[in-house]
Parts: C-alpha cells; sequence; structure tokens
C-alpha cells in the first residue's frame, strides 16, 4: 500500500488551485467564476488540513479549515446574491459585457 | 531827503508799473476799464521819478547814491572761489535823468494809446504790455550790477515781442516780432560772454567795483586784449538792442507794432537801453573797444540816412531815422563825447516819440494809411499835428532853438575833435553826411504829408484833428524839444545846467597805455574826487577848437538838406522822377535798404536752414538709423528667442507631455478592465515572484 504522505496532498491541492485559477481565468459566466474561487478557497482547505496532520500545528489547522468553509459559504450567498442583481440589472451575468464603470 | 528816501522811492518807481501790469492783465475782462489804473500808476510812477530826478540833482549832485544787498552766494564758504551775487539800485546823475526820460515818455504813449488803440479788442492787454515794458526798462537804468542788467535786457526785449506782435494775426506782425527777438538774441549771446568774462575775473557783478578793480590794474587773464574783448562782447548787447549795423535789420520790421509802441520802444527808449548800457561801461572801454564802437556806429548812422531817403512808409523813415540817430549815439561814446551822447539820448527820445505819435496821430486820422505818396496837405486838416511836427523835424535836422541842435552839434563837434586827434577822419564825415541826409528826409517826409495838395481825396476829406488825449502828449513832447530845458544859451550846449552840472564824463579806469592818450585824465587836475574827473586839457581844447566850425558846418549841411528837400518836393524845380531815373542803381540800393534782408536770407537764414537741413538728414539717416537698427536688433533677438522658445522650451514641455501620453497610451492596454485579465497578471507575477524568490 502506497504510504500517503504530504506531498500527496499538496499535489491534490496544487492541482484543484490551477483549476480553480482556470476556471476563473477562462469562464465567461459569473457563477463558474464563483466556482472557481470555491475550487481555491478548498484548496486552501486542503493544505490547512495537511499542514494540520503532519506538522507540529496541532488543530489550529483544521479549525482555519472550518472557518474558511463557513465564510466559503457566507462569500457564496453574497456573491450569488450580487450575481443575481446583476442579473436583474443587466440581464446578463457575462462579465466580459458588464463593463459598464469603464469609461 | 535823505539817500535811503530815494533808495526807497526808486525800488517803488521800479515796481508799481509791474503792479500796473499784474492788475490790468488779469482783470481786464472783469473790468473794462482798468486801462485807467495802468495810466494813474505810470502818471504816479512820473511824479516819483520827477521829485526823485529833482532830489538827486539838488541835493546829491555829486554823489551817487547806491544800495544793494547780496541775494545769493556760490561756492563753499571760507573757499577762495566764493562767488556773492548782489541785487541793487544805483541812481546817479544818469539814472535819475533816464528815469525820469522814460517815466515822460511812458506816461504820454500811454495817455496816447488811450485814443489810438480804442476799440482795440486787446485793449487792455495792450495797456498791461505797455506795464511790463516800463518796468523792464525802469530795471536797466537803476540797477548796479550787471546781472540785473541782463535779467531786465531779456525782459524788455520779451516786451518787445510781445508788442511789436501785438495784431498777431498779421503774418507780417508775427514775423517782425520772431525776426527782433531772434536778431535781438545775436546781441544779447556777446553780452552775456563779455558778462561773464567780468564776472570770473572780477567774482562780482556790481559796476562799482569792477570798474574799481580795473583801476587798481587787475584785468581779465592780465591783458588788457581781454578787457577790449569784454567791452566789445557787452557791446554786442548795445548792437542787438540799438539796432546798430549788423544787426539793425529787426528796427524797421518793428514798425509792426501799434505806433504808440514804437514811439516808446522802438523809437526812444528801449532802443536807447544801448547807449545807456554803453555809458554805464563807458569807464571800462580801452582804445581799440572804442574805436570799434565809433565805427559801427557811424556806419550805421551812415547807412541807415541813406535808407530813409527813399522810403515810402511814414514809418519806415522814421524807423531808419531812428537807426541812424542811434548810430549817432554809439557813435559819440566811441570818441569819447560821453556827455553828448546821453544828452543826445534824451533829447532824440522826446522829439523822436513827437514824431512817432505825430506819424500815430496821421495814421489814426487817415484810417490806417502810412504811404506817404497818398497824404499830401495835412496841414490844414491837422494843425497841431503838423506844427509839433515841424518842431520835432527841425529839431531832429539840427536847427538852432531846438534841443536837437544841441545834442547834434556836440557829438558832431567831438567827432571833429576825435578826427584831429587820431586822424580817423572818415567818422566825422560820415556825421557830417548824416546831418545832411538827415534834414533831406525829415523834410522830404514833412513836405509831402502835411503840404501840397492831397493826392487821396477820400482820405484827406475824412481826416481830421485828434482828439485831446492824443493831441495832449504830442504838445508836452513838442515843448520839450525846445533848447530851454537843456540850456539858457540856445548856442552853447556848454553853458548849460544840464553838461555842466549834471552829466559829466567819468574817468577812465583803463590802463594808461591801452586808452587813447586825450582820455587819460591829467593827474594834477583837482576833481577826480566823487569818481568823475574831467577831460585831460587836450580833449577839451579840441572840442572847443571844433565847438565853431562843427556848429557851422552842421547848420550849413541842415539848411542845404531842407532846401533840397523844398527844391525837389515842395516847389518841384527839380523832376523826382527823372532824377529817380538817372540814379536807378543808387535809387535802388537804398529803396532795398542796401539788400541786407536778402543778403541775411542768403546767407545767414540759408545757412541756418542748410544746417537744419544736414541735421535733418543726420537725424534722419544717422541717429534714426541708429534707433531703427537697435529695433531691428531687438526684433531679431525676439525673434530668436522666440524661436528658442518654440522649439526647445516648448518642445521639451511638449515632449514631456507626449512621452507621459505615450506611456499612458502603451500602459493604457493593461487596464482592460476586465477582472480575468487581472488575474492572469496576478498569477503570473506571483509566479515570476516565486521563481525570483525561490533561491532565497
Amino acid at each position: 500500500m502506497i504510504h500517503v504522505g504530504l506531498t500527496h496532498f499538496l499535489v491534490v491541492s496544487a492541482i484543484l488551485f490551477s483549476l480553480g485559477i482556470y476556471a476563473i481565468v477562462t469562464r465567461k459566466n459569473a457563477i463558474m467564476v464563483l466556482m472557481g474561487v470555491e475550487l481555491i478557497l478548498n484548496s486552501a482547505n486542503i493544505n490547512f488540513v495537511a499542514f494540520s496532520k503532519f506538522g507540529n500545528l496541532g488543530l489550529g489547522g483544521q479549525l482555519i479549515a472550518l472557518f474558511i468553509i463557513i465564510l466559503a459559504a457566507a462569500e457564496a450567498a453574497v456573491a450569488l446574491a450580487i450575481v443575481l442583481n446583476i442579473y436583474k440589472t443587466f440581464t446578463n451575468v457575462n462579465i466580459d459585457e458588464i463593463d459598464n464603470l469603464k469609461e | 531827503m535823505t539817500e535811503y528816501t530815494i533808495i526807497l522811492l526808486s525800488v517803488i518807481a521800479l515796481f508799481i508799473p509791474l503792479l500796473g501790469f499784474i492788475i490790468t492783465l488779469f482783470s481786464g475782462k472783469k473790468f473794462p476799464k482798468v486801462y485807467w489804473f495802468e495810466v494813474g500808476v505810470t502818471g504816479l510812477g512820473l511824479l516819483i521819478s520827477i521829485i526823485i530826478c529833482f532830489a538827486k540833482l539838488a541835493f546829491y549832485n555829486n554823489q551817487n547814491i547806491i544800495s544793494g544787498f547780496q541775494w545769493f552766494s556760490i561756492g563753499a564758504a571760507d573757499s577762495p572761489s566764493r562767488y556773492f551775487i548782489e541785487l541793487g539800485i544805483k541812481i546817479d546823475n544818469v539814472a535819475a535823468l533816464m528815469l525820469l526820460v522814460v517815466y515822460i515818455i511812458s506816461f504820454v504813449v500811454h495817455l496816447f494809446s488811450v485814443e489810438y488803440m480804442h476799440g482795440d479788442k486787446r485793449y487792455n492787454r495792450y495797456f498791461a504790455y505797455l506795464g511790463i515794458f516800463t518796468f523792464s526798462m525802469l530795471g536797466i537804468v537803476v540797477t548796479h550790477n550787471f546781472l540785473m542788467m541782463y535779467i531786465f535786457w531779456e525782459l524788455v526785449g520779451l516786451s518787445s515781442y510781445l508788442l511789436i506782435g501785438f495784431w498777431f494775426e498779421k503774418k507780417s506782425a508775427s514775423d517782425a516780432a520772431k525776426k527782433a527777438f531772434l536778431v535781438n538774441r545775436i546781441g544779447d549771446i556777446g553780452m552775456f560772454i563779455g558778462i561773464l568774462i567780468l564776472f570770473f575775473t572780477y567774482k562780482t557783478f556790481t559796476f562799482d567795483s569792477i570798474f574799481s578793480q580795473i583801476s587798481q590794474g587787475h584785468l581779465p587773464f592780465d591783458s588788457t586784449a581781454w578787457l577790449t574783448a569784454a567791452g566789445i562782447l557787452v557791446f554786442m548787447g548795445a548792437v542787438g538792442k540799438s539796432a546798430q549795423f549788423p544787426l539793425h535789420v529787426w528796427l524797421p520790421d518793428a514798425m509792426e507794432g501799434p505806433t504808440p509802441v514804437s514811439a516808446l520802444i522802438h523809437a526812444a527808449t528801449m532802443v536807447a537801453a544801448g547807449v545807456y548800457l554803453l555809458v554805464r561801461i563807458f569807464v571800462m572801454l580801452t582804445a581799440d573797444a572804442m574805436l570799434t564802437i565809433a565805427i559801427v556806429g557811424a556806419f550805421t548812422s551812415f547807412i541807415s540816412a541813406t535808407i530813409a531817403l527813399t522810403q515810402n512808409d511814414i514809418k519806415k523813415v522814421l524807423a531808419y531815422s531812428t537807426v541812424s540817430q542811434l548810430g549817432y549815439m554809439v557813435m559819440s561814446v566811441g570818441v569819447g563825447a560821453y556827455a553828448f551822447a546821453f544828452f543826445h539820448l534824451v533829447t532824440h527820445a522826446f522829439f523822436k516819440a513827437n514824431l512817432f505819435l505825430g506819424s500815430g496821430s496821421v495814421i489814426h486820422a487817415m484810417h490806417h494809411e502810412q504811404d506817404i505818396r497818398n497824404m499830401g496837405g495835412l496841414r490844414k486838416k491837422m494843425p497841431l499835428t503838423y506844427l509839433t511836427f515841424l518842431i520835432s523835424s527841425l529839431a531832429i535836422s539840427g536847427i538852432p532853438l531846438t534841443s536837437g541842435f544841441l545834442s547834434k552839434d556836440g557829438i558832431l563837434a567831438g567827432t571833429l575833435a576825435f578826427g584831429k586827434l587820431t586822424g580817423h577822419w572818415l567818422i566825422p564825415v560820415f556825421g557830417f553826411t548824416v546831418a545832411l541826409m538827415t534834414a533831406f528826409y525829415m523834410f522830404r517826409l514833412v513836405i509831402l504829408t502835411f503840404h501840397g495838395e492831397p493826392r487821396d481825396r477820400e482820405k484827406y476829406e475824412h481826416a481830421h484833428e485828434s482828439k485831446f488825449v492824443m493831441a495832449a502828449p504830442l504838445v508836452i513832447l513838442a515843448v520839450l524839444s525846445v533848447f530851454i530845458w537843456y540850456t539858457p544859451n540856445p548856442f552853447s550846449p556848454d553853458a548849460g545846467w544840464f553838461l555842466s552840472s549834471w552829466v559829466k564824463t567819468p574817468h577812465t579806469v583803463v590802463p594808461a597805455e591801452s586808452q587813447f592818450n586825450f582820455m587819460i585824465y591829467n593827474a594834477a587836475g583837482e576833481s577826480a574826487l566823487h569818481g568823475e574827473i574831467v577831460h585831460s586839457e587836450l580833449y577839451t581844447e579840441t572840442i572847443h577848437w571844433a565847438h565853431y566850425p562843427a556848429m557851422l558846418l552842421s547848420l550849413i549841411l541842415a539848411g542845404l538838406g531842407i532846401l533840397i528837400a523844398y527844391v525837389m518836393y515842395q516847389w518841384k524845380k527839380i523832376d523826382v522822377d527823372k532824377l529817380t531815373e538817372k540814379l536807378k542803381p543808387l535809387y535802388n540800393l537804398s529803396l532795398n535798404k542796401w539788400y541786407l534782408d536778402e543778403l541775411y536770407h542768403a546767407t545767414a537764414v540759408a545757412g541756418v536752414i542748410g544746417l537744419s537741413k544736414v541735421l535733418a538728414w543726420f537725424d534722419n539717416i544717422i541717429v534714426d538709423g541708429i534707433v531703427n537698427g537697435a529695433g531691428y536688433l531687438t526684433k531679431l533677438t525676439s525673434k530668436l528667442s522666440g524661436l528658442f522658445d518654440i522649439y526647445v522650451v516648448d518642445g521639451l514641455v511638449n515632449f514631456s507631455a507626449f512621452f507621459s501620453g505615450f506611456i499612458g497610451l502603451s500602459f493604457k492596454r493593461i487596464q482592460t478592465g476586465k477582472v480575468q485579465t487581472y488575474v492572469v497578471f496576478v498569477v503570473f507575477s506571483v509566479i515570476i515572484l516565486l521563481l525570483i524568490f525561490k533561491s532565497f
């Protein structure tokens, strides 16, 4: 059986982070961008938990991870509300086209 | 009467005409009758001057009354080059008599003008000008120093200018005024230089202290030549003011002024100021200076007498006659006949003023006709004018029982004595020739004006005798032209009080070697006291010797002149026109005043205009060229600095703006406003940073 070490966790976290970035950069749909943000938050969570387990940090990492989950939920709620409002205003959630502040 | 009172009275007499001038000038518009104030002031001055003259001659006959005060000083205190400038009054016999003469003439002219100028639109201003003239003339008379003399000299010139140009609407009048002023200026420059030579030598302007320093042997630059120069230069002032050749040309033109002015200024007083000046400086004239003066005077009297022969304007004849008589006086000073020069000044003032006022009366009656060819027969219409005019004509011609006979005879005797003692016989020859011509032209004038048949009927019919205020001055002056005022014996001027006790020739102060030997005072003589002396025996004797020949000859010549005038114009035995035709060149020379005006126009005036043209050219080309060049240079540098501004300074500013713009434009692309782009930048930046800091 393969011993699962810190590196594995970090690699998974890195992959997840990259995917999140990729989603944020490439998606036009605001909801998709938000989902990318969630992915990044969760990659950070994995890092916290992994360092909590393999480092000498005690349970602090896990506590922070929980905190981030709660924060992510709150963020999602607020962000989705914003996205809804945007949609109401512009009948569109495509972030490329919402550029009224430019100009 | 104390000396103090006399000085006080002279100051009052000097300044009241000024008061009259100021009040008449500034209240003339409001009070149209204010000219009576001016006349009254002059009358008051006349009274005062009578008192002064009487007091001086009666109580202080041998004593000069001098009073002065320091006006200011130049130079540092205690410095040896300190100059004290004094003002003051000197009343000697000459000044006292002159004061009286000026006031008498001034007063009668004021009276005469009341009627003559009646209806003139600047009536009061005319009287104000007479006032300022009287003031300035009196200043010349009473002053005791050269500076005041010069100041009043110029004031007299100014008032003469104002009065000649009184009818300045007439071009000829304003031209004549200008001419008089400018010609006088030429003489005044010489006078000023002469005064400065004396001032810088003697550090004072006062006559008496200059003369006493000369008599102590102190000479300008230690040279009698400089003393001669100073004398001649001061005499130049007299040449201008007394209308001597070559500066006499202004006086005939000055007849453009009102006729009473001609009587007051250009016959009796102002033009005599030059002679008065010579009388004042007589004691410092060297032999050379006196000879120069005598020659100038003789030539002037000759040249102007010849011109007077053919003039047709009544005032022009009198004007040239005045120049001629002034030449007599100057000549008389030159030959050393000091007392006769002053005597002739006084007598001439009265009879010449009378002649001018008489001509004014005629001109007034003939409605401003001045050409004697249009007159004639006025004797019946204007008997009083005729009579007074005749008396004065007799006086100027030198007929016995008149004042003119006495003074003229004295001058001629003086020239004769001078000729005998020095060998300059041309001077008496000129003198006697002039006596002949004077008698001729005066009686030509009298006959053409008053005798014969009227040649202009219409004007003759309107002619009338003048009113009282015009007639009274004529009578006064005619009475003063009779011998009795000057001497009890009509054939011997020396017997009279005028010459025997009032006016005595002063002692020359010039060093003996540069004075005529007959002028030098004989040290053995007794009356050197009180600053006056007798001539040495030689001159006195010679004058006595000359007295009877001169009297006889001048009588014959005057009679001859009058006879010729009668033959030619009264009895018409000689056809004047034919004679004129025969002597055409001479006649033209005389009629055209020896072409002197033309000569001056061709030389002096054309010279000045030519010089002005050269200067104008210099101004236009050189000065303007420099100015324009400076302007062009400024423009050029401005252009250059403008270019510098536009290309370099503005270039820098624009470049920095452009550069910022360029930078902004290039970086503008980064600011897409798209969050995703920013994220990409952030990610890549982080990656790059990580790669950089990995090694630490």
